[in-house]
Order: structure tokens, then sequence, then C-alpha cells
């Protein structure tokens, strides 16, 4: 849905890789049972390692807690500055000039299982911007950016895919 | 915890209802487990007070993993999810009670031979719909089949 009359530098990032990252740290076990214990989750999937063992060669983690593994720690020595997750959605706000945002949709698509020991990467690609529309909210525009996630080995492990709308009322 | 074959998947099937008493303690503990430290998930006087809401809220990455638990509670452990996309309506708070309901919208046997269910599940809090979740989960074709044994070309979520 890329508009024609996109400004060249926004058209030039369509499609581009941009804020790739590594994971504060590996995918571990007590997170595992911690989420699933949070929403009394009994799959022996993630109880019993001999049903691992069976079906996905060994533990794995739920698959909906892909996003988990990249939330930065609360502290950490030295930080000064993080990006943001979803930085490409600042970006589109700010070259627009846009002061308000929501996102409307939001979706999850998973590839390779997620693994103990893993160490995770990101990216986020900005797949489209639409030319300017008026909703009920205002006026502004809608865009697509996909954070793509892989494991050490390369292997795509999942996609969020979110649409925001960034208006001014 | 059940365990479907894809013969037992037909359009219009529905999955038993799950109901959950939420309190502070679910709220805070989904979003620590989810590593989420934003104050509105934990700290009551930032939700009333800066937010303007009436307490602290379920996060959304928490919600995700109770959809999950959801729908491999209907498929049992070789139920293998390809996708998840929500729809937020609405918060949800300590003291509501919420449920999770759900409905087969379709099936499909892919090139490949992996057996799919398309699922719509809701959750409500009294008639209110709060979040929307349309799944795409494999299931297995028969009592042999393991969709987890699935990747690359043989794996189309």
């Amino acid at each position: 849905m890329s508009g024609a009359g996109l400004p060249a530098d926004v058209a030039e990032l369509v499609g581009k890789v941009q804020y790739e990252e590594t994971a504060d740290f590996p995918v571990e076990r007590g997170y595992i049972w911690t989420s699933v214990s949070s929403v009394e989750n009994g799959n022996p999937l993630f109880w019993d390692d001999a049903v691992a063992d069976e079906l996905t060669d060994g533990p794995i983690a739920p698959p909906s807690m892909l996003s988990t593994w990249f939330r930065p720690h609360h502290w950490a020595p030295g930080r000064t500055k993080q990006a943001l997750p979803l930085q490409v959605h600042f970006d589109m706000k700010d070259r627009f000039g846009l002061p308000e945002a929501v996102m409307s949709d939001n979706s999850m698509t998973f590839y390779e299982p997620v693994r103990p020991g893993d160490v995770l990467s990101t990216r986020q690609v900005l797949r489209s911007v639409s030319d300017e529309k008026t909703t009920k909210l205002g006026t502004g525009r809608f865009w697509d950016i996909d954070v793509e996630y892989r494991n050490q080995n390369g292997d795509l492990v999942g996609v969020e895919s979110w649409t925001g709308f960034g208006y001014r009322r | 915890m059940t365990e479907v074959l894809f013969d037992d998947v037909k359009d219009g099937v529905e999955l038993e209802p799950l109901s959950y008493d939420v309190t502070s303690t679910t709220v805070v503990l989904g979003a620590l487990a989810t590593r989420d430290w934003r104050p509105q998930h934990h700290d009551y006087h930032f939700a009333t007070e800066r937010n303007g809401v009436r307490d602290i809220f379920l996060n959304a990455p928490n919600q995700a993993a109770w959809f999950e638990r959801y729908v491999t509670d209907w498929t049992g452990p070789r139920g293998r999810l390809g996708r998840m996309r929500f729809r937020m309506r609405g918060s949800v708070f300590p003291g509501d009670t919420m449920v999770f309901t759900g409905v087969v919208t379709g099936t499909e046997v892919d090139d490949t031979g992996c057996a799919w269910a398309e699922l719509d599940v809701t959750l409500k809090v009294g008639d209110d719909v709060k979040t929307t979740c349309q799944v795409r989960v494999a299931v297995p074709a028969n009592s042999d089949d393991n969709p987890w044994s699935r990747r690359g070309d043989r794996w189309n979520p």
C-alpha cells in the first residue's frame, strides 16, 4: 500500500533492514517455566523432558514468548541509551511530524522453534507507508513494519508484523 | 488437556470455554514473566493517576500466552502454532473474570500434507469483548503425524 507520492527518503527505507540487534541474554528455561506458570499452561512439552525429547528433539520455548527474549533488562551497568522496540514506528512519527499514533493490528508468525541456549537477534523492516488518509482519529498515514527474529544459526524463528497509524487530530 | 486429530476438526466446532478470575497477582506475574517492567502493569497509582484507568491491567504479551495456553489445551502437545493475529479492544483488570471461547472457522491440508485449523478466539469480560485472536494452528493429520517435525519448505505458517 506504499503511496506513489512517498518522499524519496521514506521510499528508500521501504524493504531496508534496520536496527539489527542481538538479545541481552540467552533463552533460558527459568523464564519459560515462569511464563507457562503465569497462565497455568500444563502443556507437557514444557514440563516433561520425555515429551519434549519425543516431539521437539528437546525442550523449546512457547512460541508466543517470542518478544520476551528481547525486552531489555530494567537496569544494566553503563547503559546510556537503547533503541526502542519498534524504533521504525517512532522514526515514521518523527519523519511525518505526527504526534499521535496507535497500533491497529499485530500478528506473530512462528517458524523454527526457539530453544534454551539460543541467542536471538532481531531486525526491523518497514514494509509499506500509505498516502495521507483521514480516519475518525485524525489525519495521517498507515505503515506496516515487520520485526524478524533469528537464532544464532541464522534460522528464522518468527516474525511480528505491526500496522501503525500516526496522525494529528 | 485434550488431543485432537485433523479428523476431529470441523468448521463450527466450539472449544470448551475457559474462565479465570484475574487478580493483581495475575497481572504482575504476567508482566514480569514477559519482562515488561512498565508501571501500568504493577503500580496501581501510576495506572489510575497517570493512565486514568481503574487499576493495573494485563499486558499484551501475557495475553498472547493466555491465548496460546487456551489453544494448546485443546490441541494437545502436538498442536503447533503457526500464526496469531490480535486485536485489542479493552483492558482486563484485577477483579475481572475473563472468559475465553473459540470456534473453528476453517480447515486445510496444505501442499506438503500439513493439516491446519483456523480458529477465532475471543477473550470477554461479561459481555465486553476485550481481545480477539485469529489463530492458525497445525494439528496432527493422523495418529502418527507430528507437526513439530516439519522444517523449511514443509512448514508454511
